[in-house]
C-alpha cells in the first residue's frame, strides 16, 4: 500500500515511483577470475535486517541510490546517491 | 412484539421521512437513519440467513463490525452485495434486498441445512476432502456452493468513478469520539497540521448515543460543538464516512472515503469513493473498543442484540428493542442500558447478572437475577423467551428483545498491521496494542481506558505529548466538566457458559460454534492459527470482530491456560472491506492504461492504417487498399513495393537515447560487445548489448553525430529497460565517466524510407547531397530539408535490405514531412508499409528481432560471434561470456528454413525434429522463432535456432506443430532468403 522512500534529490517520494535493482556489489574486474564473476552475477545474500539495495528512481529524478533498508522492519535508513556513493568508495 | 420507533429521542430528523424497500416491502425511515435503524424502526427484525445453516439472523451491532445484517442494496449496475445495514446510511429510495435465503426470507428451504449439522462442524472442508473424489464432484462441492454464500455481485459494469489521493500531515487521529476529538482540539488550537478521520456520517462517536451531560451540553451537542470548532480550523482537516483500514510503512495510513455512497443517483463530477494514502508524522489511534457477545444458546436470534447496540439505537435513532427486554451482562456495561431503557419507558424484564451481586451503587427497578447465566432462547424467527439458570433451577422469562455485554475490547487492529503483536491484560480482561509503537499512540477505550472524562482527558494528553515531540508548543486547555452516571470498569470475563442448550455461536458469520471450537482443541488443532483455519472462526467477512476474543478465552479455557499464552492471529489490512473500485481509483476502462500513439499516428490514420497494441504503442500494422480483401494481400503488396519501388515506414516507437559527454564512446565501448570508441564521426553502427551474464539484451544502431554526442536507437519494446540500464551503468557503475543520458524517444519521429527508389525520393526535399559517394551505406549526420526550413537526422541503415534512409525530424513536424515524402514519392510508386511488412521484410533478410533475443542466446548463436571484441579490456557481458557451456558445440544457432513444398507452411513456435524422428523432448533439434510468407521467394520461410545449425545447411528435418499435430517436411537453409551479398544496401 504504501512506503516512503527520501530520495537524496526529491524528498521523501511514494515507493511506486522507485525500481529496485537488488543487492549493492561491486562489479569485479575482468580479470578477478570466474568465482568472483559467478558470485556477482548469480549469488545473493537474504540478510535478516539491514540490507544495502540499489533503488532506481524511475519516475522521479532518474538517479541510482544506494538505499539501507531493514528486511524485519521495513524501516528505509540512509538513502544515497549511488554515483556519489561509488566516488565516495574510490576517492580514499 | 418486535422493534419500533419512539416517538420522541434520538439525532434523527422527524421532519424529514425518507421512503425506501426492504425485499420489495415498502418502508419508511428518517434523515439520520441507518438502514439497520430504519428496519428496527419498522419492526424488521428477521434480516438474513445465516452462511451455513441458513438460521433467521437479525441485528446485532450499531457499527462495523456486523456479522449478520448483510444485505444487498441498490439496483441494476449499483447493486451492492454485502452492504452492512448497520453502516449504510439511509436515503430516499434505497432498495434493499436479504441474502442467502431461497424462497424467501421468512421461509427458506436452506434451513434444512441445520438438520445436516452434524456433517458441518469444524473441519468439515477437510474432512470432506479426504472422502471419495467422486462424490466431492458430484455431490459435496455442489451443495455446498448452493447452501453456503453472501450476496451476488452484478455483472453489470460499474457505472461510477473513483479517486485516489495523497494528503500529509502533523497529527492523524483516527476516531473522531470523545478522546480523538479532544486530541484533534488540542492539536488544531496549537496549529498543528491535524486529519481526524471517522468512519460514521457525523463525528462524535461514543457521545452521539451517551446520555452524559457535557459542560452542561449533551454528549451529542459537545460533539457537534467541536467539530464545529475543527471544522474552522484552516490547520484541521475533518474527514467523516472515512474508515482506516491500514497501517502502513513509514507511517502511511490508507483510507477510504465514502463521497457518495449514501447517495441514490450520485453526482456524475464527483467521486462515489475516494481512496486516501495519509502520510502522517505521528498517528493517535482513538478508535474505541468493541462489545463481546456472550456465547450461549440460540444467541443468534433476531432480537439478541449487543447492550451498546440497543443503547445507540435507543439513544441515536429512537429506536426501541421491544416491549419487553432482558439484559445478559457479566460487568457493569449492561446496568447503563438498563437506565437508558427505564428512562425511555421500555420495561426492562430482567438483568442475568453472571457475578455473585449487582453492582452496589445499582438502585433500578428492573429485577436483577445474580449468579445467573442466559442458557438458551426460545422463539422462532424472534427472541420471544429465554431459559435463566440461577440458585441451581432453570427460569423462563417471556422477553422480546435481549441484550448481551461480555466485556469490551479495544480496537487495536490498525496498531498490529505492521507486525507487532498485541498482549493480553488480566487487569483489563482484554488484549491491549503492542507497546512502544513508532510515530503512534492509543487513546481513549482503544487503550482500555474507561469513561467519557477520562477518555477526553487521555486524548488531550497523548496530542499534547505528540506535540511536543514535534517540537510544537501547546498550552494545556481545560478540560471539560463531564457528569455522567458512575462508569463501569472491567469484570472477569465470561467465556463458557454453564448449561447451554442448542447451538451458541462464537462467530456468527461464519456459523462457528462453541462445539466447533472444542473440537478443534480435541482433534489436536488448538493453536489459535491452526483452530482459526479449522472452524473457520474469524475468516469471514468480518474477520472475526466480535468472535476472535471470545474464540481465544474459550481456547485457553479448554486448554486450562491464560489467553496471554494463546495469543491472537495476525492482524492484516484491511480493517473493514475496501471496494475494488477505490483501490483501482481512475484505472479502469480507456484510463486502465496510458496509450502511446507515435507522432506520425495521425498520418498513418489518414492514409488507412491499420492499427496494433505493442505494449502501451499504437503500432501501424498495415495500410489496406481497395479492393484487397485479406491483411495479407496489403502485406504482400507493401513488400513487393519496397523491394520494387519505395516504402515508408514509421519506426518512431523505436527508443532513442541522446548520449553526451568527452567519455560518452568509452561509455558506449563498454556497454556494447562491439568497439564503439573509433566510430568515426558521421557514421553509424549497429551495436549489440549483452546482459552481464553473456546473453543478448538488446540491439539497435548508434551514431555519433559529434566527437561527445551519440544518437542511440533500442527496440521499441525494451526502450525504457536500456534506459534504465544504461543510467545504472553510468551513475552505480562508472560514475567517473563525463557521460550524461537523456531520452529522446518522444521527441523525435522516425521514419524508414526502403527500396531501390528511397534516393530518388529523398533527393527531392534533402538539401544536402546524398549520393551514394557523398552519404554511404551506414552514414549520419544532420541534414537540413525543403530548401533550410526544417533540420533532421539522416541515417542511411536499413532493415529491409534494399537501399534504405531513417529520417528523423522533431515530432511536432512529422505529419508534414511525411505527407511531402508521400507526395514527392507519389511518381516513384511511395507506399506507405506497416510492422508487418516490415516484419516480412527483415525475415527475408534474416534480421533478427526480439523473437530470436529471447533471453537464451549469445552474440555467436546469431551468427555475431565476430562482432564480439576480443581486443576490449572490458565490457558487460565479456567475462561470463566465456564461460563452457556458452561455447558447446550443439548449441541452438540461427538458421533459415524453408518448407519443401511451396504450399506447405508452418507456425513460429513449431519445433524441428530430424528426418524420421519422433516427436520427443530428445529428439527436438529446436524452433522456428520468426515466419512469414515470403512473397519474394513465394513460399513460407523462417527463421529457426537449430542445434549446431549453420552446419547443417541443406539438410532435410521436419517442422512440427504439437498443438495442432502438423508436420511439414522442411530444409534448413542460410538465414538471408534475399541479397546475399548486400548489393542491394550499397547502391
Ligand atoms: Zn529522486
Amino acid at each position: 500500500m504504501a512506503s516512503l522512500i527520501s530520495c537524496p534529490h526529491c524528498g521523501a517520494r511514494p515507493k511506486e515511483e522507485f525500481t529496485i535493482k537488488g543487492a549493492v556489489l561491486s562489479r569485479p574486474a575482468a580479470d578477478a577470475g570466474h568465482q568472483a564473476w559467478t558470485d556477482y552475477v548469480y549469488l545473493r545474500d537474504n540478510p535478516r535486517g539491514t540490507h544495502r539495495e540499489y533503488w532506481h528512481h524511475t519516475s522521479g529524478c532518474r538517479r541510482w541510490l544506494v538505499v539501507t533498508r531493514d528486511t524485519v522492519s521495513h524501516e528505509v535508513g540512509f538513502c544515497q546517491d549511488a554515483a556519489a556513493a561509488k566516488l565516495a568508495e574510490v576517492r580514499p | 412484539m418486535t422493534s419500533y420507533r419512539l416517538a420522541t429521542g434520538g439525532l434523527v430528523n422527524r421532519a424529514a421521512p425518507l421512503a425506501f424497500s426492504f425485499d420489495g416491502k415498502p418502508m419508511a425511515g428518517l434523515e439520520g437513519d441507518t438502514l439497520a435503524s430504519a428496519l428496527l424502526a419498522n419492526g424488521q427484525m428477521l434480516v438474513g440467513r445465516s452462511f451455513k445453516y441458513h438460521r433467521p439472523r437479525g441485528i446485532l451491532t450499531a457499527g462495523a463490525s456486523e456479522p449478520n445484517a448483510l444485505v444487498t442494496i441498490g439496483r441494476r449496475e449499483r447493486t451492492e452485495p454485502n452492504t452492512r445495514a448497520t453502516v449504510q446510511e439511509l436515503y430516499e429510495g434505497l432498495e434493499a434486498r436479504s441474502q442467502n435465503r431461497w424462497p424467501s426470507l421468512d421461509f427458506d428451504v436452506g434451513a434444512l441445512n441445520g438438520l445436516l449439522s452434524p456433517f458441518l462442524g469444524a473441519g468439515f472442508y477437510y474432512k470432506t476432502f479426504m472422502w471419495p473424489a467422486p462424490l466431492w464432484e458430484k455431490l459435496y462441492e455442489p451443495f455446498i456452493r448452493r447452501a453456503a454464500g453472501l450476496g451476488k455481485a452484478t455483472h453489470e459494469a460499474d457505472p461510477d468513478s473513483y479517486e485516489k489521493s495523497w494528503a500529509h500531515c502533523d497529527l492523524l487521529v483516527v476516531g473522531a469520539g470523545p478522546a480523538g476529538l479532544a486530541a484533534a482540539l488540542t492539536a488544531g488550537r496549537a496549529g498543528a497540521r491535524v486529519i481526524l478521520v471517522d468512519e460514521g456520517s457525523m463525528p462524535g462517536g461514543s457521545l452521539l448515543f451517551d446520555t452524559a451531560m457535557i459542560d452542561g451540553m449533551t454528549a451529542s451537542d459537545f460533539a457537534r460543538e467541536a467539530s464545529a470548532e475543527l471544522q474552522s480550523m484552516p490547520n484541521v482537516r475533518l474527514m467523516t464516512r472515512t474508515t482506516a483500514f491500514g497501517w502502513y510503512d513509514g507511517n502511511v495510513f490508507g483510507a477510504v472515503e465514502r463521497v457518495q455512497k449514501h447517495a441514490c443517483d450520485p453526482a456524475s463530477h464527483l467521486p462515489v469513493e475516494r481512496l486516501w494514502r495519509i502520510v502522517a508524522k505521528q498517528a493517535l489511534l482513538a478508535t474505541g473498543a468493541e462489545e463481546r457477545p456472550l456465547v450461549f444458546g440460540g444467541n443468534d436470534r433476531p432480537g439478541v442484540m449487543m447492550a451498546s447496540a440497543m443503547r445507540a439505537y435507543l439513544n441515536r435513532y429512537g429506536v426501541a428493542p421491544g416491549k419487553a427486554t432482558a439484559i445478559f451482562t457479566c460487568n457493569d456495561s449492561g446496568y447503563r442500558l438498563a437506565r437508558d431503557l427505564e428512562a425511555a419507558g421500555i420495561e426492562v424484564t430482567a438483568i442475568v447478572d453472571s457475578r455473585p451481586t449487582a453492582p452496589p451503587g445499582y438502585r433500578g427497578r428492573p429485577r436483577v437475577i445474580a449468579n445467573a447465566v442466559v442458557c438458551q432462547t426460545k422463539g422462532n424467527k424472534s427472541v420471544s423467551a429465554i431459559e435463566v439458570l440461577h440458585d441451581g433451577r432453570s427460569e423462563t422469562i417471556a422477553v422480546d428483545a435481549l441484550a448481551m455485554a461480555g466485556g469490551f475490547s479495544p480496537i487495536i487492529h490498525l496498531a498490529c498491521h505492521r507486525g507487532s503483536r498485541p498482549f493480553w491484560s488480566e487487569e483489563n480482561a482484554a488484549f491491549l496494542a503492542p507497546q512502544d509503537l513508532k510515530d503512534l499512540r492509543i487513546a481513549g477505550a482503544a487503550a482500555a481506558t474507561v469513561g467519557i472524562a477520562a477518555c477526553i482527558q487521555e486524548g488531550s494528553a497523548q496530542a499534547a505529548a505528540i506535540l511536543s515531540e514535534l517540537g510544537i508548543s501547546c498550552r494545556p486547555a481545560a478540560l471539560p466538566n463531564v457528569e455522567a452516571e458512575e462508569e463501569s470498569r472491567p469484570a472477569k470475563p465470561l467465556w463458557s457458559i454453564p448449561g447451554i442448550k442448542g447451538k451458541a455461536f462464537v462467530d456468527f458469520q461464519n456459523d462457528v460454534h462453541l462445539k466447533d471450537i472444542g473440537l478443534a482443541v480435541r482433534e489436536g488443532y488448538g493453536h489459535v492459527e491452526l483452530a482459526k483455519r479449522y472452524t473457520t472462526s474469524g475468516m469471514a467477512t468480518d474477520q472475526g470482530k466480535l468472535s476472535n476474543v471470545n474464540a481465544i478465552g474459550l481456547l485457553a479455557e479448554a486448554r486450562g491456560v491464560s489467553p496471554a499464552e494463546i495469543g491472537t492471529t495476525t492482524f492484516r489490512p484491511f480493517y473493514t472491506p475496501v471496494s475494488f473500485g477505490a483501490l483501482t481509483g481512475a484505472h479502469s476502462g480507456y484510463h486502465f492504461q496510458p496509450v502511446r500513439k507515435s507522432p506520425l499516428h495521425d498520418w498513418a490514420a489518414k492514409n488507412g492504417a491499420i492499427f496494433v497494441e505493442t505494449g502501451l504503442w499504437y503500432r501501424s500494422a498495415w495500410f489496406p487498399r481497395g479492393g484487397e480483401k485479406t491483411w495479407r494481400e496489403s502485406v504482400d503488396r507493401e513488400v513487393v513495393n519496397v523491394r520494387q519501388n519505395v516504402g515508408l515506414c514509421d519506426v518512431s516507437t523505436l527508443g532513442k537515447i541522446e548520449i553526451f559527454g568527452a567519455d560518452a564512446a568509452e561509455f558506449l565501448n563498454r556497454v556494447y560487445c562491439n568497439a564503439f570508441l573509433k566510430l568515426p564521426v558521421g557514421k553509424a553502427r549497429y551495436g549489440l548489448m549483452l546482459r552481464e551474464d553473456g546473453f543478448i539484451y538488446d540491439d539497435g544502431t548508434t551514431s555519433r553525430l559529434g566527437e561527445g554526442h551519440f544518437f542511440m536507437t533500442t527496440t521499441t519494446a525494451y526502450a525504457a529497460g536500456v534506459m534504465n540500464h544504461l543510467e545504472f551503468c553510468a551513475q552505480a557503475l562508472w560514475p567517473e565517466l563525463d557521460v550524461r543520458l537523456a531520452s529522446a524517444t518522444d521527441q523525435w519521429a522516425q521514419m524508414a524510407i526502403a527500396g531501390p527508389k528511397a534516393r530518388l525520393v529523398l533527393e527531392k526535399i534533402v538539401d544536402d547531397d546524398i549520393s551514394s559517394a557523398a552519404f554511404p551505406f551506414l552514414a549520419a549526420k544532420e541534414v537540413s530539408l525543403c530548401g533550410g526550413k526544417l533540420h533532421a537526422r539522416f541515417f542511411r541503415i536499413s532493415f529491409s535490405g534494399e537501399l534504405a534512409y531513417e529520417l528523423a525530424v522533431p515530432a511536432g513536424y512529422a505529419e508534414s514531412i511525411a505527407d511531402i515524402l508521400m507526395n514527392a514519392g507519389a511518381e516513384h510508386g511511395l507506399q506507405p508499409y506497416g510492422t508487418e511488412a516490415l516484419g516480412v521484410l527483415r525475415i527475408e533478410k534474416g534480421h533478427v528481432t526480439h523473437s530470436e533475443i529471447n533471453g537464451t542466446v549469445i552474440p555467436d548463436d546469431l551468427g555475431f560471434g565476430k562482432m564480439v571484441s576480443a581486443t576490449k579490456a572490458d565490457f558487460i557481458g565479456k567475462v561470463m561470456l566465456e564461460r563452457e557451456g556458452l561455447k558447446a558445440a550443439d548449441r541452438l544457432r540461427l538458421v533459415g528454413v524453408r518448407p519443401l513444398d511451396p504450399t506447405a507452411s508452418f507456425k513460429t513456435g513449431s519445433h524441428i525434429l530430424e528426418k524420421n524422428a519422433a516427436a520427443t523432448l530428445e529428439n527436438d533439434q529446436g524452433y522456428v522463432t520468426s515466419s512469414a510468407f515470403s512473397p519474394h521467394i513465394g513460399c513460407t520461410i523462417g527463421l529457426a535456432l537449430v542445434k549446431r545449425g549453420p552446419e547443417r545447411l541443406g539438410e532435410e528435418v521436419v517442422v512440427w506443430n504439437g498443438l495442432k499435430s502438423e508436420y511439414a517436411p522442411a530444409i534448413l537453409c542460410d538465414p538471408i532468403f534475399v541479397d546475399p551479398t548486400n548489393e542491394r544496401l550499397h547502391v
